[in-house]
């Protein structure tokens, strides 16, 4: 490493040694922040040193060069030409001029305003974004995301500075539809859910998920809720559920930042615009019309092997390129979910999730976290509460909502319903303004107060009561 | 004097809720009540110990003395030893960090198996693969009971199997049994795994079955029984769509996604009959 040829694009010389690195895809690489998905794949940094000279290195690479040299490439990767063909020159043009660490003191600076973060966004590529993610550090990436506010709607809106929404997900290991009740009764009971009451189906078959959306359609008419359901079921269901009649409001997807990647999962982007076409053909939202929900994660490229040696981490900010495409209400990185082999510990779930959030943000993105971990990774409740609090510092669109911390139909801890009810007091933050009209009417809030009421609300204590044949 | 508190401070500390009785429709958990927003200490301190249960199920290593011993004593017990294996990864940390090592043989055990296998002609039906996987206590638990069911199953069989050593392998994951199933000469292998623990099931073993083994195959060659343990898929019924699988492997001599098990195709329809006590009206 230290003998620089001719081979290499890039060098950085300190004292007397010269660093070289042979591509853009390996400095991107090498200046990533360790962690173990990126050491299987054999991409990373040799050693620290290594690691802080590619860091260096990146920083002087001209912003411009990200539109000539790609990643991954164009004649291969229709995300890749996604990148390019709709890449906005005029939004660049205020952002041009700068490298990758005179863009990092830009968005710092009082230069990067909400309004200003905003006209810049579609002038930014993933791969920009991951750039200079991996010169910031943990305070940089919360302040920067902070102030970009993005804003979606459908019965309910979502993101506006000051609020946390969350995902209420009421799993079953068989979909069993009291369990299933059980669960967003007491999510709900919890102030949980305006971000989406989202079930991941145990059966996944489209007539499972028809019964799984008329069940939780059924719950937010009955009740009036202001918010909407999804089954994360694949693409390809969700398609054929709106042809059979059933009550979709969002399509779902886990996506990718490779083709192949993209192909592993079964889609491409053509599925996703047909589906999009299909939900806004049923004209469900009331308050607007996002009407896709993605999910992404870092190493699902490495682990479809569609990866091309790019870094687990630009893989994921190329993913935001695909799901900004189709104008979401909600995306969230699944940051812990995947395991120790990419993401080994609490201090490595930590990194990704602020970055994953801060490169969602930066490119326009409704971007939540499902802050999570699995038993095989050395992580804890501890560090799942470091992450959210961060996380809700930054301006985070929504978080997980479970009871209790466990999924038991998933096997792995997520946020609970009383976390977000945590952070919310912590910070001062508050559901989505439609909903909390509806917490305070319903009296799930008492006395038009932030605070939880003691008793049931009187229309749940009729549904409980019919149920356990009460008093 | 003003009053601090409104009430008696110690009964209005946690707040319990009403709900918590529908905790026998759904092991989620539910109703925990709140000490304030937070939960209440007597349930913090329970999933404190759920998640040491799983982390040790991780951790721990396979007693591979007791499982031998405890294997000799059953009515199936095998006139060869047990052949104990060791995958590429040396231990717990490297084996979490590299699944890829976890699916490769240690040089060691591959000549072991070469030993074994070069002193016989003829292929066997079965060989049957222990590996801890995730957790090592689910192999602990549920080997011997689910043996115990399958085993008689095949040697019943109006085409008994041939049925190769048992292997035991350290550091190892799902696809090792195919380099030991090929190495062993073997029609068919089924791999008994330790799986990742969830925070209620630190006990859960998986099953796989691979159809003519070798080296390389990727899932969609497999097929799979997962949640192996009492409180789950218990060892009878487990061990009766093992023997179904295995039966279709052998007629269709195929194994993977174009195999289907079909032995709990009316499970949906009963299912059905539920209802939504959120809205439905009384009966």
């Amino acid at each position: 490493m230290t003998n620089a040829s001719s081979k290499f694009r890039f060098r950085h010389t300190v004292g007397e040694r010269t660093f070289g690195f042979q591509s853009l895809t390996e400095l991107m690489a090498k200046a990533t922040p360790a962690r173990s998905g990126d050491r299987l794949a054999g991409v990373a940094a040799d050693t620290a040193e290594e690691r802080a000279i590619a860091q260096m290195t990146l920083a002087d690479v001209p912003l411009k060069l990200f539109l000539e040299e790609v990643v991954v490439p164009y004649e291969e990767d229709e995300i890749t030409r996604l990148i390019i063909d709709e890449h906005d020159k005029s939004a660049f043009a205020p952002i041009s001029h700068l490298t990758v660490g005179g863009f990092r003191d830009w968005l710092l600076s009082d230069l990067a305003t909400p309004m200003t973060l905003h006209a810049i966004r579609a002038g930014v590529t993933p791969e920009m974004a991951a750039a200079v993610s991996k010169i910031m550090r943990n305070q940089d990436l919360i302040l920067v995301a902070k102030k970009c506010h993005v804003k979606t709607a459908f019965r309910n809106t979502i993101g506006l500075p000051g609020h946390l929404s969350t995902r209420l997900q009421p799993n079953h290991p068989t979909d069993d539809l009291t369990g299933i009740a059980a669960s967003i009764l007491d999510g709900l009971m919890y102030a949980n859910g305006d971000a989406v009451i989202g079930i991941n189906p145990a059966t996944d078959n489209v007539a499972q998920a028809c019964r799984l959306m008329k069940m939780m359609d059924d719950v937010i008419q009955h009740y009036e809720i202001p918010t909407q359901s999804c089954v994360l079921t694949h693409v390809t269901n969700t398609i054929e559920c709106i042809e059979q009649g059933a009550p979709v409001d969002l399509v779902f997807q886990s996506i990718g930042g490779t083709q192949a990647t993209n192909d592993s999962f079964g889609f491409n982007l053509a599925t996703l615009a047909e589906a999009q076409d299909a939900a806004l053909s049923l004209k469900r939202g009331t308050v607007g019309n996002n009407v896709m929900y993605f999910e992404t994660g870092q190493g699902s490229a490495l682990s479809a092997n569609a990866h091309h040696n790019v870094d687990q981490q630009t893989c994921e900010a190329r993913a935001y390129a695909v799901a900004r495409k189709f104008n979401p209400l909600l995306v969230n990185t699944v940051v812990g979910f995947i395991g120790p082999e990419y993401l080994y510990d609490g201090k490595e779930i930590t990194r990704a999730g602020l970055e994953d959030h801060f490169c969602a943000k930066l490119l326009g993105l409704p971007m939540g976290c499902d802050v999570c971990y699995t038993n095989h990774a050395q992580a804890d409740q501890n560090d799942m509460d470091n992450l959210m609090t961060l996380l809700a510092v930054s301006g985070c669109t929504f978080i997980m909502g479970i009871p209790g911390s466990d999924d038991i139909m998933l096997n792995y801890q997520t946020t609970s319903f009383h976390d977000a009810m945590y952070v919310r007091q912590a910070l001062g933050l508050n559901p989505s303004p439609e909903f909390d009209q509806w917490l305070k009417h319903t009296r799930i809030f008492q006395d038009d107060q932030f605070t939880l009421n003691h008793k049931i609300p009187g229309a749940f204590e009729h549904s409980l009561n019919r149920l356990l044949g009460g008093a | 004097m003003k009053r601090i508190f409104p009430t008696h401070p110690i009964e209005e500390a946690v707040v319990e809720n009403p709900w918590h009785k529908l905790r026998s429709f759904t092991d989620a958990r539910i109703g925990l009540g709140r000490a304030g927003v937070s939960v209440p200490t007597k349930h913090l301190l329970a999933f404190q110990l759920a998640h040491a249960q799983a982390i040790d199920a991780v951790h721990s290593p396979l007693n591979i003395d007791g499982l031998t011993a405890s294997f000799a004593e059953q009515d199936w017990s095998m006139e060869h030893a047990p052949i104990r294996l060791h995958s590429q990864a040396e231990n717990r940390a490297t084996y979490l960090q590299r699944p890829d090592w976890g699916r490769r043989l240690h040089r060691t055990s591959i000549e072991r198996l070469q030993e074994h296998s070069t002193s016989r002609s003829e292929p066997y039906d079965l060989a049957i693969v222990i590996v801890d996987g995730l957790s090592a206590f689910a192999i602990e638990e549920n080997t011997v009971p689910f043996l115990n069911e399958l085993l008689p199953r095949l040697q019943g069989d109006a085409t008994p199997w041939s049925i190769a050593p048992l292997c035991i392998v350290e550091q190892g994951r799902v696809a090792i049994g195919d380099p030991i199933g090929e190495i062993l000469n073997a029609r068919c292998v089924i791999v008994l795994v330790g799986e990742r623990p969830g925070l209620s099931s630190p006990d859960s073993m998986g099953l796989y079955l691979t159809w003519a083994p070798k080296a390389g195959l990727t899932d969609a060659y497999r097929n799979c029984i997962s949640n192996i343990r009492l409180a789950g898929l218990n060892h009878h019924d487990a061990a009766r769509k093992a023997y179904y699988l295995l039966s279709e492997a052998r007629t269709k001599k195929l194994s993977g996604v174009q195999l289907k098990d079909r032995t709990d195709d009316s499970v949906l329809e009963h299912d059905n009959e539920q209802h939504n006590f959120l809205v439905s009206q009384p009966k």
